[in-house]
């Protein structure tokens, strides 16, 4: 196993394999999305009690979703950077960033978009809010903290620290947030997830969900490939490569 | 012949390759350091001596291959090489606010020494008389001169020295110069990088190794 | 020559060092208690004098107060001795870094942690902390305030070799910072309520266990990067 995830530390092997990757995500991720949002923004029934306005739960619910899957990956990358010193792990995880952090703040304005029709007001101390919130602040103390390097071979494994200490805050803050939430929470504004979803509505979230899971990934892999041309500028084989597409 | 040779390797560089702000400073470089040697890394302003040393010493990551110590790389074995390696950058850990005899036994007592009398090797490097003196209050020859205290109390094989003569008079140097000869006679390596010509130790015994300047 | 130091004896040297030279430049205790006592005394500056307003907000307004003093005031955890290259030093030792990391916080913390804890009973007076709340409140900053130090350390450990140290530390951990202060303050409230408030302190010192066995290992990690 780890004999294999070796041979993909070479950057030249990871620029190959991501690009080779590429095309199917971006291609899945087109036709997932294209299909889940058009199904739910056009087919979908109506909802009896919140009419048309439920419908931005096809792109709220996937950028929630996908806003703590992404975090979860970037610490992941980026532990497996630390424990095994792969560099590319940790460029890995320095990519995903940024896309985590405007899924997340897609997340939650969608959400206040959401609350103003329903609740009537843009923003409420709601636990899944506030930790979504939360979350959007450990996401741009990754990048901030990546971008304050000047060596980025450094940020990189900085910026990975700091994911996995966030990553093993976030349990603890998420469950402190709705243990707090729980104590104050007026019993007025609730967001009722219901129980039962008809299928109709159903299977356009899940399709978008997935959708989005697989453009983060293909995003994910444009900003890794470029991420290690940046890094490896001066090897051979990026110059080689440069020659090759005719720059300079 | 071949064994004899492994047996007494002490640090060992493996294709070493250092890149500093998208600049190669080094690429590829290997060498073997046995033990009774005495090596200056030398070469122009910004060639990498610093950050090579800082890699044999195990504070830099280098960009690819492996810094080793007895033939082990040294992030698998940084106990056991920290328990032999004794380092002094250009600022060697001298805090100004503390005397120069409060920064000696706190350097030694941390590197793991309990039997030493800190007046005895504050004598040895010129600064009897000033054990009371705040380091910040010192010269700066004597200031350097603290930090190297630590060579005259040490068992550690391996020396890394960033400019240990910078700010030492002439008679200092030779002190310094006998000390590396009597440590490598005892089966230890000293690394370091300087400017300054060495009266005592002569070509014959030290071994250069050059690294150039490199524009791309 | 004799290796017979062991790891408690390294431990106190180097706390002992550090609190020598705290003694030596004494700006560095006072400032951050004066900064807390000044943040404290501003709300009700802000908010209106009147005591059931400030009584009500009391628990929240000392705490954040001291969660911006501890982060101001580990600013200079290790700056000193990166400028210095006691950190190289320190790195390069042959004892535990862990222990090393652990014995620095814990000067730290003696040095700025407890003279806060000692000067919250008066500046809660000045906010008419309710009668009940004072045992809640010196028993969530004593457990409180180390985990600060520990959490805080590691954003510090981040940034030291950085020159835009200040705003970009507070980014890093803040948001770290949540836990303790949510169940601080309810701790406390409840304890002006007459409620039990232990099942906070236990979860607080959870989180202190927890940060004393990871946090160590997250600092000295970072330290390597940031001498790298």
């Amino acid at each position: 196993m780890w004999k294999w995830l070796h041979s993909y530390a070479d950057p030249q092997k990871a620029y190959k394999l991501s690009g080779t990757l590429l095309p199917w995500f971006a291609t899945l991720a087109f036709l997932f999305i294209g299909v889940g949002s058009i199904w739910g923004l056009l087919f979908a029934p109506v909802d009896y009690q919140q009419g048309d306005s439920y419908r931005i739960i096809f792109i709220h619910v996937p950028a929630a979703s996908m806003s703590m899957s992404a975090y979860m990956a970037m610490a992941t990358s980026a532990f497996i950077g630390l424990v095994w010193q792969i560099k590319s792990a940790d460029w890995a995880a320095a990519a995903i960033a940024p896309i985590g952090a405007v899924v997340t703040f897609i997340a939650l304005i969608t959400g206040a978009a959401w609350g103003k029709p329903m609740w009537g007001t843009w923003w409420v101390w709601d636990a899944r809010l506030t930790s979504e919130l939360v979350l959007l602040f450990l996401y741009l103390g990754v990048i901030s903290l990546y971008a304050s390097f000047e060596d980025k071979v450094l940020a990189a494994r900085a910026a990975g620290i700091l994911a996995i200490v966030g990553v093993i805050n976030i349990p603890i803050i998420k469950y402190s947030v709705e243990w707090w939430n729980s104590l104050h929470q007026p019993a007025t504004i609730k967001i009722t997830e219901k129980s039962s979803m008809a299928p109709e509505m159903l299977y356009p979230l899940l399709i978008n969900i997935l959708g989005f899971g697989l453009m983060i990934g293909a995003i994910t892999l444009i900003r890794f490939r470029a991420e290690i041309l940046a890094r490896n500028g001066m090897r051979p084989w990026v110059r080689e490569l440069a020659k090759a597409e005719g720059v300079k | 012949m071949v064994e004899e040779k492994t047996a007494t390797t002490l640090v060992s560089a493996d294709n070493l390759t250092c890149i500093r702000e998208e600049r190669i400073l080094f690429d590829e470089l290997s060498f073997d350091i046995q033990a009774g040697e005495i090596v200056q890394i030398e070469g122009p302003n910004g060639a990498g001596k610093t950050s090579l040393l800082r890699i044999l010493a195990g504070l830099s990551r280098p960009y690819a291959g492996e810094a080793k110590y007895k033939g082990t790389d040294i992030t698998r074995c940084r106990d056991e090489y920290n328990d032999d390696l004794l380092y002094l950058g250009h600022l060697a850990g001298v805090k100004s606010e503390l005397t120069a005899e409060e920064n000696l036994n706190f350097n030694l007592r941390i590197s793991g020494y309990d039997d030493f009398e800190t007046n005895q090797i504050l004598a040895k490097v010129n600064l009897s008389g000033f054990e009371e003196a705040l380091a910040g209050h010192l010269s700066a020859g004597q200031h350097r001169r603290t930090a190297l205290a630590r060579l005259w109390h040490t068992n550690c094989k391996v020396w890394l020295l960033d400019e240990p003569f910078t700010a030492i008079d002439k008679k200092g140097v030779e002190e310094l110069e006998h000390l590396f000869l009597q440590h490598a006679q005892n089966g230890g390596c000293v690394i370091m990088t300087t400017h300054q010509d060495m009266s005592i130790i002569g070509d014959d015994i030290l071994r250069k190794i050059r690294l150039d300047y490199r524009f791309i | 020559m004799n290796k017979g130091i062991s790891f408690t004896q390294a431990f106190f040297t180097l706390l002992k060092r550090d609190l020598k030279i705290a003694i030596r430049h004494k700006g560095d205790i006072f400032n951050p208690l004066l900064f807390f006592i000044l943040v404290v005394t501003l709300f009700p500056l802000g908010i209106g004098p009147e005591p059931q307003v400030l009584t009500r907000v009391a628990p929240g307004i000392i705490w954040v107060a001291a969660l911006l003093a501890s982060m101001l005031s580990l600013e200079r955890l290790f700056k000193a001795d990166f400028a210095d290259g006691s950190l190289e030093q320190m790195l390069l030792s042959p004892q535990p870094l862990s222990l090393m990391v652990l014995a620095k916080v814990l000067a730290h913390w003696l040095l700025t942690g407890v003279p806060l804890i000692l000067v919250a009973p008066l500046l809660a007076v000045l906010l008419h902390l309710e009668a009940n709340s004072y045992g809640a409140l010196m028993a969530t900053l004593a457990l409180g305030t180390p985990v600060l130090s520990l959490l805080g350390a590691i954003g510090v450990a981040l940034t030291v070799g950085l020159r835009k140290g200040g705003v970009l530390l507070s980014l890093l951990i803040l948001p770290l910072y949540i836990p303790v202060l949510i169940f601080a303050t309810s701790a406390i409230d409840a304890a002006g309520l007459n409620l039990p408030y232990s099942g906070h302190l236990a979860i607080i010192g959870a989180m202190l266990v927890g940060s004393l066995i990871l946090a160590p290992f997250a600092i000295g990690a970072s330290l390597r990067v940031s001498t790298n």
